[in-house]
């Protein structure tokens, strides 16, 4: 399990090297440059700044400077935020898109599943039609719609919470949690459901019924873990889903978070910030799919590492 | 003897969108304590669904009892409620699946999967249920039990995955045990062994056990009694030796003859012409007579009654009705008639093969 855990960690980092390669060249290759809003300049100003940046110097030299930064951890300085570092920029922004990004998820998760699992065992009632209509909903609902609807019934026309912005406590979090929710929610009340009825059609769970088992305990102790196992693999992307629905719904929000920077930054072709923050979503991502891949060990006893004891 | 579980005139449909497909249409049959009553016949023939209908494990809400009882421990087990059965199911009666592959729940040891069913039904702590667990795989012959006991399904073969299936089915000392073609899926050696442990534990805990199949062989090898069933009814019932050796039914005439044997040089191996019937829209009189070279015209008209062949022996068959037309049998059933006293074709003289 340490090997392989080990192994894991290095191919990480081979991804986070992959990524920061393809990211810096792709930037290259956008129009305009992050001066280029600083039009009183003259030119000998400009080559001032540049030199200042290091964006004078010939593309791959600036490359290999970019990558030993990085290795040290330093994700160079912003252009656009008055020469603030990117590292400290992401720091100040990573809580609330951290707090909204978790909650979204567990709450998505857990709603979905519940909702799942209620259509599956009630399949072809009315929960069922209710959960399902619910789902597709969820899915074909486009975050930001929900979040304005949100935004526009339950903060504008009933005052019960926050429209926007981060001042009001765990208060101001809670809409854009909800709107960020849906996609995991839907989806995984959608995978619950088709698994859950797979598994409570299968073998073992007409044996848990021959051993006197009720309802309850077949339903939770038997058929769900089983069921868990595919919705576990959509977990990843779902996570990757709410970074992305996350860059919208922060900015509907007024939510000084990072996806709130991260279009600002592209906004004005700030290249430091747009590398650093691409780089940080996209290490959350790895991580989020190297846990995946431990949680399937954990609840499947089959996809167990050889020799390991999960 | 007495009687542990009584059948009567049971009937059960299936609701599905073609219609009503009735799976069981009238089956009587008693269970005596200690015994192996093998039920045996061909796909489709309502062999699985009759258990599964006396352990209620069919769906709720597509199955319909019809009419008749099941009489266990003075109760009609079609009448009682989801509760109640809970308590009968795992204790009182419990039951081994086809495939032992898929009926071990893989995310789940198996000592707890043992363990569930004592903990459930005795009140005991779970360190008395692990040890119950443990002698259990002990009996069932699961070697190095104690540690094994915390392992998963998918670390077990397939024979040992049906021993730990029947360890679970004896966890709470059953009276009855379904074995629902409980080898079919394992093979031959496989087989031999899986039987001989039924055997050995039915001596040991004396419980009754209806053992489902559609290998005559194994019935030969297990059973006290045999039920045939044919379109969802039992054609014929009798003592081992009844069924194999005097026959009287031609359903079970066909089986027998559709059975590979050491002492027949036939070069091809019979096989009973036809299809199943089609319990969609059940044919009026004998299921059977379509296939059946044997039929006479009644048997077209109305469903024959049970005629007594001996005390024990029930046979579903105009054939022997006192105005039936004598008949004779495939030559090899002839030839297994011929040794078994009381039957019209005995031969003093002939020992038996």
């Amino acid at each position: 399990m340490v090997k392989y855990i080990g192994k894991r960690i290095i191919y990480m980092f081979i991804t986070m090297f992959l990524i920061a390669t393809a990211t810096f060249f792709l930037m290259q290759t956008l129009p305009g440059s992050p001066i280029q809003s600083y039009s009183k300049l003259n030119d000998t100003q400009k080559a001032i700044v540049e030199k200042k940046y290091g964006i004078d110097k010939p593309k791959p030299v600036q490359y290999a400077i970019y990558m030993k930064n990085l290795a040290k951890g330093d994700l160079g300085t912003s252009f656009a935020f008055k020469g603030k570092s990117v590292n400290d920029l992401l720091a100040s922004r990573m809580k609330p898109s951290f707090i909204l990004g978790i909650q979204a998820m567990v709450f998505g998760t857990i709603v979905g599943i519940l909702l799942g699992m209620i259509a599956a065992l009630k399949q072809n009632t009315f929960w069922d039609y209710g959960s399902t209509f619910f789902a597709i909903l969820g899915i074909s609902i486009p975050s930001f719609v929900f979040a304005t609807l949100l935004q526009y019934y339950i903060a504008s026309q009933w005052h019960l919470l926050p429209v926007g912005l981060w001042n009001d406590g765990w208060k101001s979090s809670i809409l854009p949690s909800l709107a960020l929710a849906m996609g995991p929610l839907a989806l995984s009340a959608r995978f619950i459901r088709t698994e859950m009825i797979e598994v409570m059609g299968s073998d073992y769970i007409t044996l848990a019924k021959a051993k006197g088992a009720n309802g309850f305990e077949i339903a939770f102790k038997h058929a769900f873990r089983n069921a868990l196992i595919p919705l576990i693999t959509v977990l990843g992307p779902v996570a990757a889903g709410l970074v992305t629905g996350s860059l919208v719904v922060e900015q509907i929000f007024a939510i000084p978070g990072i996806g709130e920077q991260f279009v600002s930054s592209i906004m004005v072709n700030d290249f430091a910030t747009i590398m650093g923050t691409t780089l940080f979503f996209s290490a959350f991502l790895i991580v989020v799919i190297f846990i995946v891949d431990i949680l399937y060990g954990v609840i499947d006893p089959r996809i167990r590492v050889a020799g390991g004891k999960a | 003897m007495s009687k542990i579980l009584q059948v009567k005139d049971l009937e059960l449909s299936f609701h599905t969108f073609a219609g009503e497909v009735k799976a069981i249409r009238g089956v009587n049959f008693d269970l005596n304590k200690g015994e192996t009553l093998a039920i045996v016949g061909e796909s489709g023939s309502g062999k699985s669904v009759t258990t599964k209908s006396i352990m209620r494990l069919l769906p709720e809400s597509s199955s319909e009892f019809k009419n008749g009882e099941i009489l266990f421990d003075g109760k009609d087990l079609t009448k009682l409620s989801e509760r109640e059965m809970q308590k009968i199911r795992g204790k009182d009666i419990s039951m081994i699946f086809q495939d032992p592959m898929t009926s071990l729940n893989p995310t789940m040891t198996i000592g707890k999967q043992i363990m569930e069913p004592i903990l459930k039904h005795q009140k005991v702590s779970k360190d008395k249920a692990r040890k119950v667990a443990i002698e259990l795989l002990n009996m069932v012959g699961i070697p190095n039990a104690e540690n094994r006991y915390k392992m998963y399904p998918h670390q077990f073969s397939g024979g040992q995955r049906q021993r730990i299936v029947i360890a679970i089915a004896l966890a709470c000392n059953p009276q009855i045990l379904i074995a629902d073609e409980p080898t079919t899926a394992l093979d031959v050696t496989i087989q031999a062994q899986i039987l001989e442990l039924m055997k050995d534990i039915q001596k040991k805990i004396d419980t009754s056990i209806i053992f489902i199949t559609h290998d005559l062989g194994v019935v030969a090898n297990v059973a006290d009694r045999v039920a045939v069933m044919y379109g969802g009814k039992i054609v014929e019932i009798g003592t081992v030796d009844e069924i194999f050796y005097n026959p009287q039914h031609p359903y079970t005439w066909g089986l027998l003859s559709s059975m590979p044997s050491m002492d027949l040089n036939e070069e091809k191996l019979y096989a009973i012409p036809g299809t199943p019937p089609d319990l969609l829209n059940p044919p009026k009189g004998d299921a059977f007579a379509l296939r059946s070279e044997y039929a006479l015209k009644i048997d077209m008209e109305q469903p024959p009654p049970f005629f007594q062949v001996s005390d024990t022996h029930y046979a579903a068959t105009w054939l022997l009705h006192p105005q039936a037309p004598q008949v004779e049998p495939p030559a090899g059933i002839i030839e297994r008639m011929r040794t078994f006293p009381g039957s019209r074709y005995y031969e003093a003289t002939g020992g038996r093969a």
